[in-house]
């Protein structure tokens, strides 16, 4: 016979429920298994995207030395530039914030501390993200008078 | 353990980089000449031995990112996992020689 807790008997901790209590399923969603699984499957997409975006611009022709305005203006008068290294800001971005949030939530114990840890944070993503998505699309590589792009042959 | 522990480190890291990446690069959006002057501050072989440093956290990040994913997936994952460290260890040298020759020749080639 399964011996139940009462309330009175745990002194008012959190009761550790009788054995084989059936499991309940939350109502809407679980938000932790969630961000669990997407941590995984934005992993394997930076695996693509990252390594892609490193060995273009690090490893093929001059690597760091030939990176400039010029260089930046190329790519993005590409969509498929755009559209990578959108992918990219975005799915690095929240990747990032999963993970940040896990750190905070295991070491930072006072309740102050996390709240504004987390504050700081979630703010400093928010800037990534808008900047970042603001600048791949409202960008010009015209606005240089010496560039040699074809789409800029017209200006 | 460990890996656990250099994993977390390197995410960290990258993530601090990511946000400076981020704004520096908003940079092409004011002028060449500001994304070109932000650039030229670190076209210099401290930051290029730093670069080598960056790629070194990203590259085993996303290798020992692929163990977890085999430790939580894959059946035999679980009980391979200690030989998985040592391969993202292996395969990390693997990828990181190359790659510090071919930046470190970009650094400090002129």
């Amino acid at each position: 016979m399964a011996v139940q807790t009462r309330p009175e008997q745990t002194g008012g901790r959190p009761r550790i429920p009788a054995p084989r209590t059936p499991y309940v399923s939350r109502r809407g969603g679980n938000f932790e298994l969630n961000s669990w699984l997407f941590m995984r499957g934005s992993g394997v997409l930076l695996l693509v995207l990252v390594f892609g975006h490193l060995f273009v611009n690090l490893m093929l022709g001059k690597g760091i030395s030939a990176i400039d305005f010029a260089f930046v203006a190329g790519k993005w008068a590409n969509p498929f530039w755009q559209v990578w290294d959108l992918a990219m800001l975005w799915l690095a971005e929240l990747h990032g914030v999963n993970g940040l949030r896990t750190v905070i939530n295991d070491y930072a114990t006072n309740p102050t501390t996390r709240f504004a840890l987390k504050t700081l944070l979630y703010f400093s993503a928010l800037v990534v993200i808008v900047l970042g998505t603001l600048v791949i699309f409202t960008f010009d590589p015209c606005i240089d008078p010496h560039s040699t792009l074809a789409v800029c042959q017209n200006h | 353990m460990w890996s656990w522990v250099a994993h977390r480190i390197t995410g960290i890291l990258v993530f601090f980089f990511l946000f400076a990446h981020v704004v520096d690069t908003a940079m092409v959006r004011i002028s060449p000449a500001a994304y070109n002057s932000a650039v030229d501050t670190y076209k210099n072989p401290v930051v290029g031995l730093m670069e080598v440093g960056l790629v070194a956290a990203v590259v085993y990040h996303a290798l020992n990112g692929v163990r977890v994913l085999l430790v939580d997936f894959w059946s035999r994952g679980p009980r391979l996992q200690r030989q998985m460290s040592y391969g993202v260890v292996a395969l990390w040298v693997l990828l990181m020689v190359p790659f510090a020759v071919r930046h470190l020749m970009n650094v400090f080639g002129g």
